[in-house]
């Protein structure tokens, strides 16, 4: 497999995939939930560029891509604006704490 | 060669964002992972979204991280993952291998011949108008819930000058 970008935009979405994922399921704390969840969006929206890339659509992919940043940004608006709820509610980030839905 | 760095960059960034102890230093490799997207999407030909991928991913949405930071406070938890490593590390590398045995087969695929396409503002704001005033919800949601966020700062600051 040669290094051309296509290939390497390939292997970081990977890359990129594992390390949101494995952030999502071994991490405790709320906000780096967030980050984890931001660095498995930005997988995301690599592959559809790099698809636009390999494809010759990349007007298309990149519209796409545009929609994916707008929608990923207000995730991690809300997620952080609940994340300061939980913690001014429960005391904590620990999302093992989150155990009731009950102030 | 630009582009083996900026991929190598990103994966560093990105797993110092998730093993970094502290949430501010984690925000902060988080910016540098978008920054370093934002030139290898450059480096594949879309200067749109990197744009748009650097002064949202890197800027706003670091600023948002730091100041949620700010109101939440440091908190780093050493806990153990809910999971047990084990099962974490055998169902990441399950996703993982899933994804590629999905992606590589279409990089195999012969280059297509690249297709006469109208340009990003055309495609943008006449073929994909339906994703346009999504976006548009979507931010009103988000101002929805930042003014929520600023709001509770506000009532949680009365309440602390009260006491």
């Amino acid at each position: 497999m040669t290094l051309n970008i296509t290939n390497v935009a390939v292997l970081v979405v990977l890359g990129l995939f594992a390390t949101g994922f494995y952030g999502l399921l071994a991490v405790r704390n709320l906000i780096k939930v967030v980050v984890a969840l931001q660095i498995l969006v930005k997988g995301a929206m690599v592959a559809l560029v790099a698809a636009g890339n390999l494809t010759g659509q990349l007007q298309a992919a990149q519209s796409m891509a545009l929609t994916v940043i707008v929608a990923d940004t207000i995730v991690a608006v809300v997620a952080l604006a609940l994340a300061v709820q939980v913690r001014r509610c429960i005391g904590t980030l620990d999302i093992k704490a989150l155990t009731s839905l009950k102030r | 060669m630009w582009h083996v760095l900026a991929s190598l960059g990103i994966l560093v960034c990105a797993i110092q964002a998730i093993r970094s102890q502290r949430l501010l230093m984690s925000a902060l490799w988080l910016a540098g992972t978008s920054a370093l997207v934002s030139l290898l999407l450059y480096l594949l030909g879309a200067p749109e979204v990197a744009v748009i991928e650097l002064s949202v991913g890197a800027g706003l949405v670091t600023v948002l991280f730091v100041f949620a930071i700010n109101i939440a406070g440091e908190e780093a938890i050493h806990l153990r993952s809910p999971l047990p490593r084990v099962l974490t590390w055998v169902t990441v590398i399950a996703a993982t291998v899933l994804v590629g045995w999905m992606v590589f087969p279409g990089m195999a695929m012969p280059a297509s011949v690249p297709v006469a396409e109208p340009s990003f503002t055309t495609t943008l704001w006449v073929d994909r108008r339906v994703d346009v005033l999504l976006q548009v919800v979507l931010i009103f949601s988000g101002v929805l819930g930042v003014l929520g966020l600023l709001s509770e700062g506000r009532a949680g600051a009365q309440k602390e000058s009260r006491q």
